[in-house]
Parts: C-alpha cells; sequence; structure tokens
C-alpha cells in the first residue's frame, strides 16, 4: 500500500509573526520556515504504519515555491521515499489544492491520504474534507490514533464531546490532530540519505487545475493592542469609574 | 540565534549546503526540546540522566564523522556538520555539551590508529550510545606538558601493568572506555603510547571533582593501580602515540572554537535585548553610547572569530593542518567569549549575576564557562607558545 502524505512549508510556529507594513498580508521574506506541525504528525504516522509493515511507501507532496522542495526533503529525511512538488507561485488556496491530490490519488492510487488538520498560517481546516468530497474517499479528520486491520482502518477522532471512532474503508482519507504522535528528529544519516531520494517536478497544468484564487484578501491587519489598565484610589473611585466610563453598573 | 548561513556567506553560500541547514534544524529541535529544558535542574544536580546518550544516538549525533560499518555516517560529511553541531549544543549548556560529546576527542584517536579488531569492539557500542568513552591525557602534574606525562604501562608478556593517575577526566566517573596516554618508554614524546583501559579493570577507580562551571558535566581524576591491561589494547605502535595525540587536538580546537563562538553570541542577543528593556535615567539603556559601543565591540570580537573558524575548517577541510593558525584561533575564541561573557553581564547588572537559565541568566553561567574554555584544550599561554614556534619567532 502506498500512503500519500501532503506537506505544507508554513512560517515556524515560533516566530513572532508581523503584519507587512502595505497590509496586504504578513511578512515572510527572512522569516524562518519549516513544515506545518500537522503536516510532521502525518509524515510520522505514515512511517510508523510502514514501520509496522502497514504500507511499502510514503509519498509527500507539496504544492507552492522552489522552497517546498527544502519541505519535502524534511519529510524524506523523517522517512518518507519521494516527493513531488507541484512548482506555483500561486498563493494556492484549499479548493486547488484538493484538487491538485485528486489528480495524485488518481494516478498513484494511494490507500491512504494523510494529512494535517489544518495549516497553521491559514488555519483553514477544509483541504482534506473537500479532498473526499472530490474523490469520495471516507474521511476520518482529527485523528488521535489510527489502527489498521485488512481494508479497513479505524481512526479515533477528537470531537468535541469527547472521542469518536470510525471504521473506513480504504482508500481513506485521514486528517490529523496534535495528540496523534510525536514527531521524530531527522536522523543525521537519513538526511544524507534523502538527499538521493527522488522528487518529482510536476505544474499545476500537468493536472489541469487552475490555481488562480477565488478569495481576494482585502487587507491584513494587527489585532488590536491590549491598553495597559490603570490603578484606582479607593473604592469609591473603582465604583465611580464603572459607572460612567465602563458603564457596567 | 546564530542564523542559518555563516558569517562569512553572503546571498550564495560558500561553506553550507542543504544538509548542513538541515542538520542544524534538527539539531535545534534536539537541543531545544531534549536538553534547554532541563538545564537548571541538570546543572544544580552536577549530571544529566544517561539516556540522553541513547537519544543522541538515534539522531546521529554519536556516529557523526565514524566510519558506516562501525554504525556512523560519514557519506556527504564534513567539519561543516561539526561547527554547525558546536553552535547549536550551545544553546544548551557547556557541561552537557563536554560530557555528552567527550567521545569526539577519544574515538578519533582509535578510528585513526586502530586496527580493524579494536575499531569493532570499542567504537560501535559508543556510536549507539550505549558506552561512554572519555580521553585521559592531563595529569595532576600537569596538563600543558602533555609530552612528559609519567602513568607508567609495563609490558608483562601480554599485558601492560599500568600505575599512576589522570586528572580533570571528563566524562571521568561515568566512562566505560578510556582511551589514556602512557608511558611505554623513555622520557619525552617519543616514549608514549596510548591504550583503551576499560571501566571495570582491576585496580581502576575513579573519584569525581567539583568545579567552578559545567556543572552537570561529570569530572573526576583517575587512579591506576597495577592495573592489567591486555596488549590488544594497545592503539597504534608502542612508542607512537605522540602523533595521534597532536593531530587529534586541531578537530578539538575548531570545535571549541566553534562553540565559543555562539556562547559569545547568545551574550550579545541576551545583552541587547535587556538594553531594550531596560530604562535608567529615563530613557533605554541602549541609547547610550557607552552601552552601544561595548555591543560594537562584542560583535566585532565575534564576527571575527566565526569568520576566522569557518575559514580555517575550510582549510583543515582540503587537507591542510595550519597549526598556528588553530592555535591562534582557539585563543581569539576564548577572549572573544571572555570579552562578550564580561560585557553582558556589565550591561545586565544585578539581572546578570543572579542563576538561571532563562533569559540574562544564561549569560551568568556562560561566564563561568568561560575559564575552561581558556585553559582547556590547549590554555591560552600554551597556544600563544605553539603558534609563535610555528611561526619560527626565535633569534
Ligand atoms: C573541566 C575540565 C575538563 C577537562 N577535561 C579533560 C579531559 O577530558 N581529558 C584530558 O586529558 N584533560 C582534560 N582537562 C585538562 C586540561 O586539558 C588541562 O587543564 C589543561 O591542558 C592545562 O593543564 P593544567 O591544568 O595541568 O595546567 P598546567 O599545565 O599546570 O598550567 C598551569 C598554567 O600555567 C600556564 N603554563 C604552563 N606552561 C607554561 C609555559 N611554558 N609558559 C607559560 N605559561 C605556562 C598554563 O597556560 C596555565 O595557565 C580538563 C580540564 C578542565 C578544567
Amino acid at each position: 500500500m502506498k500512503i500519500l502524505v501532503p506537506v505544507k512549508r508554513v512560517i515556524d510556529p515560533y516566530v513572532n509573526i508581523r503584519v507587512k507594513s502595505d497590509q496586504t498580508g504578513v511578512e515572510t521574506e527572512n522569516v524562518k520556515m519549516s513544515m506545518n506541525p500537522f503536516c510532521e504528525i502525518a509524515v510520522e504516522e505514515a512511517i510508523r504504519l510502514k514501520e509496522a509493515g502497514k504500507a511499502e511507501e510514503i509519498i509527500a507532496v507539496s504544492i507552492g515555491n522552489q522552497s517546498c522542495q527544502e519541505t519535502i526533503r524534511t519529510a524524506l529525511a523523517m522517512g518518507a521515499d519521494r516527493g513531488i512538488h507541484v512548482l506555483t507561485e500561486e498563493k494556492v488556496e484549499p479548493i486547488s489544492i484538493a484538487k491538485i491530490l485528486a489528480k495524485i490519488c488518481e494516478s498513484e492510487s494511494p490507500g491512504l491520504v494523510i494529512s494535517g488538520k489544518q495549516a497553521i498560517d491559514g488555519d483553514n481546516n477544509q483541504t482534506g474534507q473537500m479532498l473526499a468530497a472530490l474523490t469520495d474517499m471516507p474521511q476520518g479528520t482529527f485523528a488521535s490514533k489510527v489502527e489498521i486491520d485488512g481494508d479497513k482502518v479505524k481512526v479515533t477522532r477528537e470531537i468535541d464531546g469527547g472521542l469518536q471512532t470510525v471504521n473506513l474503508n480504504m482508500p481513506a482519507i485521514i486528517t490529523t490532530d496534535l495528540r496523534l504522535n510525536e514527531p521524530r528528529y531527522a536522523s543525521l544519516p537519513n538526511i544524507m540519505k534523502a538527499k538521493k531520494k527522488p522528487i518529482d517536478q510536476k505544474s499545476p497544468e500537468d493536472y489541469g487545475v487552475d490555481v488562480t484564487p477565488r478569495v481576494s484578501i482585502l487587507k491584513v491587519i494587527e489585532p488590536p493592542k491590549r491598553q495597559a489598565g490603570i490603578k484606582v484610589e479607593n473604592v469609591g473611585d473603582l465604583v465611580e469609574k464603572l459607572k460612567n466610563e465602563a458603564g457596567v453598573i | 540565534m546564530i542564523p542559518k548561513v555563516g558569517i562569512s556567506e553572503g546571498k550564495e553560500p560558500l561553506f553550507y549546503n542543504e544538509s548542513h541547514h538541515a542538520w542544524r534544524e534538527e539539531v535545534r529541535k534536539f537541543v531545544s526540546k531534549e536538553i534547554a529544558p532541563f538545564v537548571e535542574e541538570w546543572e544544580e544536580a552536577g549530571e544529566f540522566p544517561r539516556e540522553l546518550y541513547k537519544k543522541a544516538a538515534d539522531v546521529g549525533l554519536m556516529g557523526m564523522g565514524y566510519d558506516e560499518k562501525y554504525g556512523g555516517t560519514t557519506e556527504g560529511i564534513d567539519i561543516f556538520h561539526g561547527i554547525v553541531t558546536a553552535e547549536e549544543f550551545a544553546h544548551g549548556c557547556g557541561g552537557v555539551s563536554a560530557s555528552l560529546l567527550s567521545h569526539n576527542i577519544a574515538i578519533p584517536l582509535i578510528q585513526s590508529l586502530g586496527t580493524e579488531e579494536q575499531k569493532e569492539k570499542f567504537i560501535p557500542p559508543v556510536v549507539r550510545g550505549e558506552k561512554i568513552a572519555a580521553l585521559a591525557m592531563t595529569e595532576p602534574s600537569g596538563g600543558s606538558d602533555v609530552a612528559s606525562l609519567k602513568t607508567k604501562a609495563l609490558r608483562k608478556g601480554d599485558h601492560f601493568i599500568v600505575n599512576g593517575s589522570k586528572m580533570f577526566i571528563t566524562s571521568g566517573m561515568r566512562a566505560d572506555t578510556y582511551v589514556v596516554g602512557v608511558r611505554t618508554g623513555g622520557e619525552g614524546a617519543t616514549g608514549i603510547s596510548v591504550l583503551v583501559i576499560e571501566k571495570d579493570t582491576p585496580g581502576f577507580t575513579q573519584s569525581p571533582l567539583k568545579k567552578m562551571g559545567w556543572l552537570s558535566s561529570d569530572t573526576a581524576v583517575l587512579y591506576f593501580d597495577n592495573c592489567k591491561v591486555p596488549v590488544e589494547n594497545l592503539i597504534g605502535g608502542e612508542n607512537s602515540g605522540w602523533i595521534g595525540v597532536m593531530s587529534n587536538f586541531s578537530q578539538e580546537r575548531l570545535g571549541m572554537a566553534a562553540g565559543m563562538n555562539a556562547y559569545s553570541q547568545i551574550c550579545i542577543d541576551e545583552a541587547v535585548a535587556w538594553a531594550k528593556e531596560r530604562k535608567t535615567f529615563g530613557k533605554p539603556l541602549i541609547d547610550n553610547q557607552v552601552i552601544k559601543h561595548k555591543l560594537v565591540d562584542m560583535n566585532r570580537a565575534v564576527k571575527t572569530s566565526r569568520a576566522w573558524t569557518e575559514l580555517l575548517s575550510w582549510r583543515v577541510m582540503n587537507g591542510e593542518s595550519p597549526i598556528a593558525d588553530l592555535a591562534m584561533l582557539k585563543v581569539h575564541a576564548s577572549k572573544a567569549m571572555e570579552l562578550c561573557a564580561r560585557e553582558a553581564m556589565q550591561i545586565l547588572g544585578g539581572a546578570g549575576y543572579l542563576r538561571a537559565n532563562s533569559g540574562p541568566g544564561k549569560v551568568e553561567r556562560i561566564y563561568r564557562e568561560v575559564r575552561v574554555n581558556a585553559i582547556g584544550g590547549g590554555s591560552e599561554e600554551i597556544m600563544y607558545d605553539l603558534a609563535a614556534r610555528q611561526l619560527g619567532y626565535r633569534s
């Protein structure tokens, strides 16, 4: 069985995000980029399934500009077998990603697609679900546990009320939640080996997908800064301010 | 934070390729998750858990540069992977780096001088993180004058009988495999051999030492009392250990310089952050010319040190052995670290004097780690002397 793992390049989770001065987006020039943490969990889960003898090959896919190659290399260094890089300079929206992935599913026929439940930049939480709709595959989103049994996969999902378990026929789509696993470090020997693993370079046109954005961003602004509080002299002052300034009593 | 590319690089990388960047990322992750959060606790306890060796081995840290057939990684690895490792480890602490990586001053001797059997026996367990290796050269009677070491090894049939002691040995208590300089022949450099002495050898005892810094590192005195060491443990020829011992120092000095540069950088970063926040006499500290000049001075020292480290690494990688330059670099790096630690402490004021492993507190620890860097691996005075001799400065 093949496992397809889409991986996204995002601003490193430990970087302080700065909004561009022209309000068109956030600053990405000279900013540290990393693999989306949920995608890392997806790669880890795929590797664990392979190590357990449940899968033969792991394919990491990334869609975006040239530097996405680095993100694919990271996945290869963790243990994925080969990569597909769909090169585009466009800001690709979930629907376009899902369409490209659907095409890749057609040609690769993976038994499982494991993706992050969302990327920490757009927080869209859509791609996996859209891919399920486009391919008509069953989906197990927000997975905290994945167990393969024959041609079925049991996915434990983290939902508001607790845990829900779904049994899916494979091929299926799984999106990962934070507690699914703890991703491994890419070891030095694997980093060196990853240099030799193949990455296929493709373009959205190869898949016949038009990635022109459907949504236009009007303005990106910083959240309002919290104002410093004030100290009142006594209870009288407090009551006065609550009444006349805050208007809450 | 040490930036991704080297100091001597513009947009086109000179010394670092993609694998160096990828490795830097992983070491940074490893240090920030497995070491940094525990530094305070481990420094207090005077040791760190032994399982860290296994964890480090799993990411390939222990095997870097050692033959693949002994479990190491050599393909595509060059000296800059070592530089990157040393720099990133500075974000943990000196003590952990010194002990965890003590095999890097011991195992190279076995790898370069040992027989096939010796390599097969001693290298793989260390690379797997199961055994700890230490280098024991320095003696109570002195460390600078290595050629005068006194620990005696007398050949008796198929054994050496070893008597003597070793001082200030990193991983001295916990190591399993000790690479020990001994005297098998006459006086001076030509009477020195290298023996592997294993922990459980009867007559071999250790006792711990308390230190000013590197608190979480294990440092000990070793005593050899009529220890029977099999002849198979002789590394290289009898009385020809000297060259190996000396050539081992080049890599050690580069690695130490890289580490020192990173500690200096941390001092600068902490000092800048503080000077921007702290207000005195109604304005931020950093708006005083005196403070700005201190910071520029620190930068000047570190940037030159880093550039020189990279240049010399490149030369060593290409087969040169610029001994005088390496000796001067080591002094340059420790003086830069001394300057940065001192000036950072001044800028931090009282806050810098407090023990804590976050923010300004790091500087206090680094301040205490300056001296061991200026003394160990060849003291500043000895480095000057070596450089002067190499440069032919005599009448
Ligand atoms: C924490 C720590 C860990 C260490 N780990 C190890 C280890 O793992 N393995 C190991 O083998 N050693 C280790 N060492 C020992 C270290 O290498 C020695 O301390 C160092 O080489 C200096 O030797 P010494 O301390 O005996 O000083 P000495 O040689 O006695 O020198 C004392 C002082 O005199 C100066 N001096 C000496 N000769 C001259 C001269 N001719 N002219 C001018 N000045 C001179 C020296 O620079 C020094 O300042 C460690 C030391 C420390 C502190």
